[in-house]
């Protein structure tokens, strides 16, 4: 471009030309392009994606899929269903009903947020939604929780349940904690691992305290 | 919305120092935290961090939701979460502020960063107290870990802020609000939230008494029955 510098155009020639470049007929764009595809493949594509995400979940190995695509449906879904189970279980229905929803909602985001925020501070090195989507999916082991209370409660409500409402939800409250470490501490440096995982076990401790003291009307 | 976004992460920033501890430096301001200092002729050194202070507030959130569900608390207008999350932010943010204000008019030497960090650590014996007191229900336990821990946590704070004050009234006055308050919220936080221990109403009145309502609505014949068996179990205890 340097032979070019001394180029001038007088004023009173109007400059023309095409603008657009010729498109080859194979170009490669076609390939990556996902607007023109059916429905079906773009949705089959993201529940394969969460699926996988809850099959890591259930089984944490040191893979880093959860947090190089991150989606936040798989937590959308989760939180819904959870806190669609934990209402209307307060001792007067008929206007605790829908606060109970929000209540868990909100918790669970600002929560997760909290945990986010702190783990930024304290020099960590994942990103913002990173964090809130592992944090979201580790909510399954507590929603499957959520699951066998509410059927054992169906049974009956009395001390045996509650003792097996205990184990199902303390073992599950463990399962969530260690999931998310597993994929959280890596991203801290080494001697600060234990000043992350407070927070997360204080969230998880909150969400199983909402299951555990859960009673249907 | 990309510049919105990169300016709240550059705000973000701004709190990155008051995060940089290490685990061990937690654990023994925790430890510290409930002992006074003897030496009060010399400013004692307060150190600036939040991280210690915000997990013991939320640490205090869970156990008041435990003590509130345990006790049956029934909370008409709003959420059990919404109170415990306003009442233990609202006193560490509020208070401290007072404090804070307080200070400048004494003429301490305190910021706000510290003052928010020491009111944050001395909320450590609330959170011993109150998660034994809500387990463990006897009304004479608790006043005992109200005077030891609570009045160990006070006299630390109390200790750090007059070795930085200068003048006996400006002592009183900080030291002297800063005690009413701390320790009158740890009462507050027990008997607002505890379950009713019901061998005392049973010797009162015969039939079980209902637990303590938080009801917005004004019904005249429950609240003052309720009050008034409240008030008699207050004054049997005192």
């Amino acid at each position: 471009f340097a032979g070019l510098a001394d180029v001038s155009i007088s004023e009173d020639i109007p400059v023309e030309g095409e603008i657009t470049v010729p498109v080859g007929s194979g170009s490669p764009d076609e390939d990556y392009s996902t607007l023109d595809e059916p429905v079906r493949d773009t949705i089959m594509r993201d529940l394969k994606a969460v699926g996988k995400k809850f099959v890591h979940v259930m089984y944490p190995k040191k893979s880093s899929a959860l947090l190089r695509d991150w989606d936040l449906w798989g937590p959308l879904v989760l939180c819904v269903s959870l806190a669609l189970m934990l209402q209307g279980g307060s001792a007067d229905s008929k206007d605790d009903g829908g606060p109970q929803f929000a209540e868990v909602f909100v918790i669970i985001w600002f929560g997760a947020v909290v945990i986010t925020l702190n783990s930024k501070l304290l020099g960590g090195t994942i990103s913002f939604f990173q964090s809130l989507c592992v944090l979201g999916y580790c909510v399954l082991p507590l929603t499957v929780a959520m699951l066998v209370c509410r059927l054992v409660l169906l049974a009956g409500s009395g001390t045996v349940s509650f003792i097996i409402r205990l184990i199902v939800v303390v073992a599950m409250f463990g399962w969530s904690t260690l999931a998310s470490t597993a994929f959280l501490a890596d991203s801290q440096p080494p001697n600060r691992k234990a000043l992350v995982v407070y927070p997360i076990f204080l969230f998880y401790f909150v969400i199983s305290w909402m299951i555990l003291t859960f009673t249907p009307q | 919305q990309a510049s919105r976004a990169f300016s709240l992460y550059a705000n973000i920033d701004i709190l990155r120092p008051y995060f940089d501890v290490e685990p061990v430096q937690v654990r023994a301001r925790l430890l510290e935290s409930m002992i006074p200092v003897k030496m009060i002729n010399f400013p004692q050194k307060i150190a600036g961090e939040l991280y210690g202070p915000l997990m013991l507030v939320f640490t205090l959130v869970a156990i008041l939701l435990h003590g509130m569900k345990t006790s049956d608390t029934i909370i008409r207008e709003g959420t059990l979460m919404g109170t415990a999350i306003g009442t233990c932010f609202g006193y560490w943010l509020g208070v401290s502020s007072f404090i804070y204000f307080l200070a400048y008019l004494c003429n301490a030497q305190i910021t706000m960063v510290q003052m928010l960090s020491l009111l944050g650590y001395g909320l450590f014996g609330h959170c011993i107290t109150l998660f034994v007191t809500y387990n463990i229900h006897f009304h004479s336990l608790f006043y005992i870990f109200w005077l030891g821990v609570g009045g160990l946590s006070t006299l630390r704070m109390v200790a750090v802020l007059v070795s930085r004050t200068v003048g006996h009234t400006q002592r009183l006055i900080l030291c002297g609000t800063l005690a009413a308050l701390h320790m009158l919220f740890l009462l507050y936080l027990h008997f607002a939230y505890h379950k009713v221990v019901e061998g005392i109403l049973d010797t009162l009145e015969g039939p079980n008494m209902l637990p303590f309502q938080r009801v917005a609505r004004d019904i005249p014949v429950v609240s003052n029955a309720v009050l008034n068996t409240t008030a008699k179990a207050v004054a049997l205890t005192l």
